[in-house]
C-alpha cells in the first residue's frame, strides 16, 4: 500500500503530526473545527470510535461550517451533511455523495497517548 | 305491513335505518321510553364532558317512521296482535320487534335505593347533580362500564373508589397480569381500587364493604352488570333464558313468528350480547327477514377495545390457548399477551393494556395462520412486520365491514383517505378503533406514499413516535439498533431528537442527544449564510419593558450585532460567532430573558394586537392571552415550527388566521382557528371551535398541539396535516374524544408545562454544555478568520464569501 494522503497508512512516521485535542474532547458523532497552519479543518469522531478529518469549508455555501454538520451513515459509509443545505459528504473520501464532482480535502488522523493528531502536509 | 318496534335504542335505530335503506314500504311505529330519540349510548360519557344530548342523537334513520317518545310498551296481546302503552295507547302490528335493551343490575343490598346507575342521559344528569354537593364517590363494579363510570366521577371532581368483587379489574376482559398493569394505571390517576370484595350496605354518606372496610361516599354508582329487559316477553308467555334474554333463532325470531327480538334484550344462540356491534348485526338480520330474506346471526366477535381512564384496554378472540407470548413493561404500564395454537401457527386471541396496536392489526387475523413470529406480532404497527389481511377479515366490527369491502371502496369508489372510507363503508364511524387499520389498508393498497423516513428507518415520523412512546425508548442508539439500520443521518436524527424532546423533556444538548441536533439546535441559535448565528430572546406576546429593550440594545451594541424586528414581534440579533453565544446569552439571561426557540422546530411566538386594555375596539385582553399561551407552550418541540396569534376583536390586527393556531376574541369568548400558514403555500386557518372560555380555549389548543405532535409527518406544518386528516376528524378527536386519547393528550401537555425550563439558562450554567461554543478546539481564543463584515445603513452585513467548489 502506498500513502494516499487520505487515511492513516504506512509512511506515517515521515509525516508531521499536529496535535488537535484530547480524544475525549470530541462527542461521538459530532465534529469540531481546528486551525492548523492557517487551514480550517473539521475533525469528527464516529460512533465506532474512528476519527476523520476533512476541510471545514462547505464548498456549496463557502462558509466554514462542515464541523457543525450531522454525522451519520449512508450505506455503511460514514458521512457528514453540511448544515447549510444538507449536501452529504463521505468522511472517508471527502467526495459529495449527491454530486461526485465536488469533494472536501481529507487529512490522515491518528491517536497518540489519548491525543487526536492530524497531518496536513 | 305494519311494524311496531318496542324500545328506541341503537338496535331499534339500526333496524329502522336498514328497513328504510332497503325500500320498506309498510308503516313503522317506534315506541321509546326515554324522552328522546335513539342516541349513541357508547359515547354516553362524553355527555358529562360537554357533548350536548343533540350531538349524541343518532342520525335520522331516513324512514317515515312514527316515533312515540316518553311512553312505554306495557303489554303485548299476541292473540289480537296489539301492544298497549303505559299512557293507554294501543297499536296493532303485523310484526313486532322487541328492542328493549337491558337495565343495570342493582344488587339487593341495604341502602341500594341511595345509589345511581349509569345507562341513560337522565342517569348522568342525576349523577352530575348529586356530585355538585359531594367530594367522594364509589363505583360498584370494576368492569368495563364501572371503570368508565369511575373516570366520569373523577372528572366530576370526586375522590373515587372502585369496588370489584372479582380478583382483579375487568376480570371478563383481561387476565391477572393485564389486571395488575391496569390497576397500576388506575391508581396512578388517583383512584382507589378494592378487589376481591363485595358490597355489604350503603348508608348515608358511606358504603361498607363485605370485608368491613368503610368508605366515604357522597355518590354511589352501580355498574355491576346488566340484565336484559325481557319483561314484555315473559308476560306474553314467550320463552326467556334462565338468566334472562328473549330466546330467538338465527333469524332473530322468537317462539312467536310475528315477534322478533334484537339487541341486548335478545338471547341468541344461548348468549346475550352487551356490545353495540352484535346488536346492530342482529337488527340488520331481523330487517332482512322481515323483508323476506334469509340472513342469519350466528354469533359475533366479542373483542373490545376501549380507552379507559386514558389507558388502552383491549381483548380479542379467545383469552386462553396452548401457548402464549407475553410482553410486560410495568414501568411504562404496558402489558400485551397473544394466545396461539399449540403448533404456534394460528393466532387465537390476545389481551393488551396500555398499547392497543396489536388489537387493531391482529384482531382480524384471529383463527388464521400467523404471518410472523408471535413476539414480532406483539410489536406489529409499532415497527413490527406489516400485517396483511385477507379480504374476508372483519376490519370494523361495529358496522361489520370487511377488508374486502374497504378494498372495493378504494379501488372502485375512489376513496383515497380515511374520511372517504368512513363515508363509503361506514367503517370507523362508531367506536373509531379501526381508524388506524383503515389508514394502513390505504397504505397497503398503494394509496399513501412510502412513509419511510430515510434509509435508516422504514417508519413514518408518527410511527416512530409511537414506537418511542410505547417502548419507552430514551436514546437514539437503542431506537436505531432495534428498529432501524446504520447510524442515521441529517433527516432521521433531528426527527428522533424532536420526538425524544416531546416525550421526555430534558435538555436538547444532554448526552447523546447533542449529536442528533441540527446545527441550530446544537448551538441554540440560527445559522446564517456566513456561518455566524442570530439570537432571538423570547418576548412573550410582543410585550416588553423599556428596561429590557435597553438591555437588548446594549447587548447588540457591545457585540456589534445587526438588529432587526421580526415578523413575530420580537428582535433578532445577527452576526454572533459561536464563541460569543454564551457571553451574549449570559447577559440576556441575567436580565431575565429566555430562549425564544427561534432555532427550533418548536413554538416560536404568539403575536398579539394591543387588545381591550388600550384599543377602543378591543373586546378582550389579547395581550394577556397571548402571553399566557406563549408561556404555556414555550419550549414545546414539534414536527415543524409553530406560530400563533391572538386578536382582541374581529378586526383581526394580529393576523391570527395566518397562524398554526389563531385566537380571535368575540363578545362571549374566544374563537379558535387552526391550520393557518403564511410561507410558501399560504392558507387561512379554519374555525375549530367558537365562544370558548379561557379554560376551554387552552384545553382545545393543548389537545390540538399534542395530537399534531404525535401524528404529523416530518416537517409537516399544521396546515398540511389538517388537509391530510380533515378538520372534522380533528374536531372529533379533540372535542368529541372519538379516539379516547384526550386524557392522554392533556397529561402530555401537563408534563410539558411542568417540565419546562429555559434551555439557554441551563446551558450557560453548565460548563459541560459550554464546551462546544469554541471557534477552534485547538485555538479556542482565535475568532474564525473567514468571518468578515462590512457596514451598510450603519450596521454590519456579511461580506459574501466567493463560492468556488474544489
Ligand atoms: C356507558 C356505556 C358505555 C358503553 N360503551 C360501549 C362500548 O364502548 N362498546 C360497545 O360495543 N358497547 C358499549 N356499551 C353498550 C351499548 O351501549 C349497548 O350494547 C347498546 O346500547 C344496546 O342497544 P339496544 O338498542 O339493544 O339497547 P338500549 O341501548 O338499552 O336501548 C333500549 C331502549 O329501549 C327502551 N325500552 C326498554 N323497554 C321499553 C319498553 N317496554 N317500551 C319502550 N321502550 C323501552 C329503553 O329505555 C332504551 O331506551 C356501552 C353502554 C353504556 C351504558
Amino acid at each position: 500500500m502506498t500513502p494516499t494522503g487520505r487515511a492513516t497508512a504506512p509512511g506515517d512516521d515521515l509525516r508531521t503530526w499536529v496535535p488537535i485535542c484530547a480524544y475525549a474532547d470530541l462527542i461521538p458523532e459530532r465534529g469540531a473545527a481546528a486551525l492548523v497552519a492557517g487551514d480550517q479543518i473539521a475533525v469528527f469522531r464516529t460512533f465506532d470510535g474512528r476519527f476523520f478529518a476533512v476541510g471545514n469549508r462547505d464548498p456549496y455555501s463557502g462558509a466554514y461550517v462542515m464541523s457543525r454538520g450531522i454525522v451519520g451513515t449512508r450505506d455503511e459509509e460514514p458521512v457528514v451533511a453540511t448544515p447549510m443545505h444538507k449536501q452529504v459528504f463521505s468522511l472517508v473520501t471527502g467526495v459529495c455523495l449527491d454530486d461526485p464532482e465536488t469533494a472536501l480535502p481529507t487529512y490522515p488522523t491518528r491517536v497518540t497517548d489519548g491525543t487526536l493528531e492530524v497531518s496536513v502536509e | 305491513m305494519r311494524i311496531v318496534v318496542a324500545g328506541y335504542g341503537p338496535a331499534a335505530h339500526r333496524l329502522v335505518e336498514t328497513l328504510a335503506r332497503r325500500g320498506f314500504t309498510g308503516t313503522i311505529t317506534v315506541i321509546g321510553e326515554e324522552p328522546r330519540p335513539a342516541y349513541d349510548r357508547v359515547a354516553l360519557t362524553s355527555y358529562l364532558k360537554g357533548t350536548g344530548a343533540g350531538e349524541l342523537t343518532l342520525p335520522d334513520p331516513g324512514a317515515s317512521a312514527r316515533v312515540l317518545l316518553g311512553d312505554r310498551v306495557v303489554r303485548v296481546d299476541r292473540g289480537r296482535r296489539t301492544v298497549t302503552t303505559r299512557d293507554g295507547h294501543e297499536e296493532p302490528y303485523d310484526v313486532l320487534v322487541l328492542a328493549t335493551g337491558s337495565a343495570p343490575f342493582v344488587p339487593p343490598v341495604p341502602g341500594a335505593g341511595r345509589a345511581f346507575v349509569y345507562r341513560t342521559i337522565e342517569d348522568l344528569d342525576a349523577i352530575r347533580a348529586a356530585s355538585a354537593g359531594a367530594t367522594t364517590g364509589v363505583v360498584v363494579g370494576g368492569g368495563l362500564l364501572g371503570l368508565e363510570a369511575a373516570d366520569a366521577l373523577r372528572g366530576l371532581g370526586l375522590a373515587t373508589h372502585v369496588v370489584e368483587m372479582g380478583p382483579w379489574l375487568m376480570p371478563r376482559q383481561v387476565d391477572e397480569g393485564g389486571g395488575a398493569v391496569l390497576r397500576g394505571h388506575v391508581e396512578r390517576l388517583g383512584l382507589t381500587v378494592h378487589t376481591g370484595t363485595g358490597l355489604d350496605r350503603i348508608e348515608d354518606g358511606r358504603v361498607v364493604l363485605a370485608d368491613g372496610t368503610s368508605i366515604d361516599a357522597g355518590v354511589v354508582v352501580f355498574s355491576a352488570g346488566v340484565r336484559p329487559r325481557d319483561e314484555l316477553a315473559r308476560r306474553a308467555g314467550l320463552p326467556v333464558g334462565e338468566r334472562g334474554g328473549v330466546v330467538v333463532d338465527e333469524g332473530m325470531r322468537t317462539a312467536d313468528p310475528a315477534i322478533y327480538a334484537v339487541g341486548e334484550c335478545a338471547l341468541a344462540g344461548g348468549m346475550v350480547y352487551g356490545l353495540v356491534g352484535p346488536c346492530n348485526a342482529m337488527a340488520e338480520v331481523a330487517a332482512d327477514r322481515v323483508l323476506g330474506g334469509s340472513a342469519s346471526f350466528t354469533g359475533a366477535d366479542l373483542s373490545t377495545k376501549l380507552k379507559l381512564l386514558g389507558v388502552d384496554v383491549a381483548s380479542f378472540g379467545r383469552l386462553s390457548g396452548a401457548l402464549d407470548v407475553t410482553y410486560m413493561d410495568p414501568v411504562g404500564g404496558v402489558y400485551k399477551k397473544l394466545f396461539v395454537s399449540d403448533d404456534a401457527r394460528t393466532l387465537l386471541g390476545g389481551i393488551c393494556v396500555g398499547d392497543a396496536t396489536p388489537y387493531t392489526l391482529l384482531r382480524p387475523l384471529v383463527g388464521r395462520e400467523l404471518t410472523a413470529s408471535p413476539s414480532d406480532l406483539l410489536f406489529a404497527g409499532a415497527g413490527g412486520p406489516r400485517v396483511d389481511l385477507p379480504d374476508d377479515a372483519p376490519v370494523c366490527s361495529c358496522n361489520n365491514v370487511t377488508r374486502g369491502e374497504i378494498r372495493a371502496a378504494i379501488a372502485e369508489r375512489g376513496a383515497t383517505d380515511v374520511p372517504a372510507l368512513k363515508k363509503c363503508t361506514r367503517a370507523g364511524t362508531s367506536c373509531g378503533s379501526c381508524l388506524p387499520a383503515l389508514a394502513s389498508i390505504l397504505a397497503a393498497e398503494g394509496v399513501a406514499q412510502d412513509k419511510a423516513l430515510c434509509e435508516h428507518f422504514a417508519h413514518s415520523r408518527s410511527e416512530l413516535f409511537d414506537i418511542v412512546r410505547v417502548r419507552g425508548i430514551t436514546t437514539f442508539s437503542r431506537l436505531i439498533a432495534e428498529h432501524g439500520r446504520g447510524r442515521g443521518c441529517d433527516i432521521c436524527k433531528p426527527v428522533v431528537a424532536s420526538i425524544l424532546a416531546s416525550l421526555d423533556g430534558g435538555h436538547v444538548l444532554e448526552g447523546e442527544r447533542a449529536a442528533l441536533q441540527d446545527t441550530n439546535d446544537h448551538f441554540l441559535a440560527n445559522i446564517q449564510k456566513n456561518g455566524t448565528y442570530s439570537v432571538v430572546p423570547r418576548i412573550p406576546g410582543g410585550e416588553i419593558t423599556p428596561e429590557k429593550l435597553i438591555v437588548i440594545g446594549e447587548v447588540a451594541r457591545d457585540f456589534g450585532l445587526y438588529t432587526k424586528i421580526t415578523g413575530g414581534q420580537r428582535i433578532d440579533l445577527f452576526g454572533a460567532r459561536v464563541e460569543e453565544l454564551p457571553l451574549i446569552w449570559k447577559r440576556l439571561v441575567d436580565a431575565g430573558f429566555e430562549s425564544g426557540h427561534a432555532y427550533g422546530k418548536a413554538l416560536r411566538t404568539v403575536k398579539s394586537c394591543v387588545g381591550s386594555a388600550w384599543c377602543r375596539y378591543g373586546v378582550r385582553d389579547s395581550v394577556g392571552m397571548a402571553i399566557a399561551l406563549e408561556l404555556r407552550y414555550r419550549g414545546l418541540r414539534s414536527p415543524h415550527k409553530l406560530k400563533a396569534a391572538v386578536s382582541g376583536c374581529a378586526r383581526e390586527c394580529a393576523e391570527a388566521r395566518g397562524k398554526d393556531f389563531g385566537v380571535i376574541a368575540t363578545e362571549t369568548g374566544w374563537n379558535l382557528y387552526v391550520g393557518g400558514n403564511g410561507g410558501f403555500t399560504p392558507r387561512h386557518a379554519e374555525l375549530l371551535a367558537t365562544d370558548l372560555s379561557d379554560e376551554e380555549l387552552i384545553r382545545s389548543i393543548d389537545r390540538f398541539l399534542m395530537f399534531y405532535i404525535r401524528t404529523a409527518d416530518r416537517l409537516q406544518r399544521t396546515s398540511a396535516w389538517i388537509e391530510r386528516i380533515g378538520l372534522d376528524h380533528l374536531r372529533d378527536v379533540i372535542v368529541g374524544d372519538s379516539l379516547g386519547i384526550c386524557a392522554d393528550l392533556d397529561a402530555a401537555m401537563e408534563r410539558h408545562v411542568g417540565g419546562y425550563f429555559d434551555e439557554w439558562r441551563a446551558t450557560v450554567e453548565d460548563p459541560e454544555k459550554l464546551r462546544r461554543f469554541v471557534s477552534f478546539v485547538n485555538a479556542p481564543g482565535t475568532p474564525d478568520p473567514s468571518i468578515v463584515f462590512e457596514t451598510r445603513r450603519d450596521q454590519i452585513t456579511p461580506v459574501l464569501v466567493e463560492v468556488t467548489r474544489s
